[in-house]
């Protein structure tokens, strides 16, 4: 998935914006992103939880689905009922292979009754586009992929730093979005815990936006490093490395996306596979994990029982700076994933003492409705 | 007269006498950016030329720190325990990280002088 010549990566189109203001760049699936600004990881991720951080995503794909049909259609190619989605609400929920393994997942919200904006990872943009044509076979429904320049604005402050510049989004709530009359699309959601909004706009008018948002004194540029630590806080998943095609969304934690009557009823792909990874039910869970101690246990890292009996595997890993403590996620066997429990991460030779722990790290504070 | 030798792996080394005090250049805590875990070595412990003696760790990855010569862990900074940080405020002063005897000063002749190695950068 990452790419590491660099000569062959994709630019943002606000590349030089994020030059200019000294970012660091690194590969990340086929993209040359900015990983960090000169305030660093540390500073850049606590700004976010203290006042607002901006996130240029368009790594990420945006697909406009429009047609007659494009309810049924998404009905089918994932697991949420599309037609009872009513317009300006989003919802997450995943792309499944036949054996309810997780090709991406994905958010997608109704704009109207015949059109839908679906929101998919950078690396599985390709491959997502693909699967959903296939899936469209039969229906009056078009995929269309739409270049945007894509925002994220999160924080505590963004909900204000998004009206002083004119944009007055305080009647959404978490999880919906719309339409501005500029044909801005806007949803209250992001991937960092906290409240915020993501915003696809045309490049062109890009630039523009960014500077008004940065004349703003609460507003920060956040690279890539502090959207991952925000996000492992957060106890969100990442494609890729949480969940993966060999996941499933049993063992995954993520049932609670897939509505109980889709669960029994639904049409989609992957229904089958997931009805008997269901009735199996699954002999390993994701799990929040804890080190004791300073030392982060990273991605890959094997997790073992008192006995030093291999029992899981670490996903994502690294240090909580609003945690103030290393953080990491992995698979444990059912047995051992209850909280509390203790493993141990072999780490460069050394056994480290790990807890299971709930999660997430931090708790979210989103906008919910009433 | 202490004498500061630099590698190209990014290496500091302050000489006084026979033994080396070692750390990572400004410039390699910037690439690394926010340390969180210094992994110190043992007093005693006898390293050659190239093992890795030092790992630390950022908010996203870890990294080897490399003996740059032959010899003997004298001492570590304990003080990385509590405040790793002090690598990225002071890379080349204060967070320093062991102390080390030389087995072969002849090494050193090896090893890159300030302006030769700021022309790696």
């Amino acid at each position: 998935m990452t790419n590491t010549d660099t000569g062959e990566l994709r630019r943002l189109p606000l590349h030089d914006i994020h030059e200019a203001a000294g970012a660091r760049f690194g590969a990340f699936a086929g993209w040359f992103m900015p990983l960090t600004y000169p305030a660093g990881v540390m500073k850049e991720h606590l700004h976010t939880r203290q006042k607002a951080g901006l996130f240029d995503i368009s790594h990420m794909k945006l697909f406009e689905v429009r047609g007659a049909d494009a309810a049924a259609f998404l009905s089918k190619a994932c697991p949420f009922d599309a037609q009872a989605l009513p317009a300006g609400v989003s919802k997450y929920t995943l792309l499944l292979a036949e054996d309810a393994g997780i090709l991406d997942d994905l958010i997608v919200t109704r704009l109207a009754p015949d059109r839908f904006m679906v929101v998919a990872n950078a690396g599985n943009a390709e491959s997502d586009e693909a699967e959903l044509r296939r899936r469209a076979s039969g229906f009056d429904a078009t995929v269309t992929p739409l270049e945007r320049v894509f925002l994220a604005l999160q924080g505590p402050a963004a909900e204000i730093v998004m009206k002083s510049v004119g944009i007055d989004l305080s009647d959404l709530v978490f999880m919906t979005g719309r339409e501005l009359p500029s044909g801005w699309f806007v949803t209250r959601s992001g991937y960092t815990g906290e409240d915020g909004f993501e915003i696809a706009l045309p490049v062109e008018d890009a630039a523009g936006l960014v500077e008004r948002l940065l004349g703003d004194d609460a507003v920060e540029w956040i690279g890539l490093a502090a959207r991952d630590s925000l996000r492992l806080e957060a106890g969100l998943c990442l494609h890729g490395q949480d969940i993966a095609p060999d996941t499933d969304p049993v063992e995954a934690g993520l049932l609670w996306a897939i509505p109980k009557s889709v669960r029994s009823d639904g049409a989609f792909v992957g229904a089958d596979g997931l009805r008997d990874r269901i009735a199996e039910g699954s002999g390993r869970k994701r799990v929040g994990l804890k080190p004791d101690g300073r030392q982060p246990v990273r991605a890959g890292t094997e997790l073992f029982d008192e006995k030093g009996t291999p029992v899981g595997r670490v996903t994502s890993g690294g240090f909580g700076p609003s945690a103030g403590h290393p953080v990491a996620m992995g698979y444990v066997t059912r047995e051992l994933a209850s909280p509390g429990t203790r493993l141990l991460a072999r780490v460069r030779g050394n056994s480290l003492p790990v807890d299971v722990v709930a999660l997430p790290f931090m708790p979210h504070r989103y906008r919910k409705g009433a | 007269m202490a004498k500061t030798y630099y590698t190209p792996d990014h290496e500091w080394l302050r000489v006084e006498g026979t033994t080396a005090t070692v750390g990572i250049t400004n410039h390699a805590q910037e690439q690394l950016g926010d340390l969180v875990f210094v992994e110190l070595p043992e007093a005693g412990k006898t390293v050659s030329r190239g093992d890795v003696v030092v790992v630390v760790e950022s908010v996203k990855a870890a990294s080897d720190v490399y003996a740059p010569v032959d010899g003997e862990i004298v001492s570590a900074n304990d003080q990385l325990g509590s405040e790793p940080g002090l690598v990225n405020q002071s890379a080349e002063d204060e967070g320093w990280l062991w102390k080390m005897k030389l087995s072969d000063e002849s090494q050193l002749e090896s090893l890159l002088d300030e302006a030769a190695y700021k022309a790696t950068l």
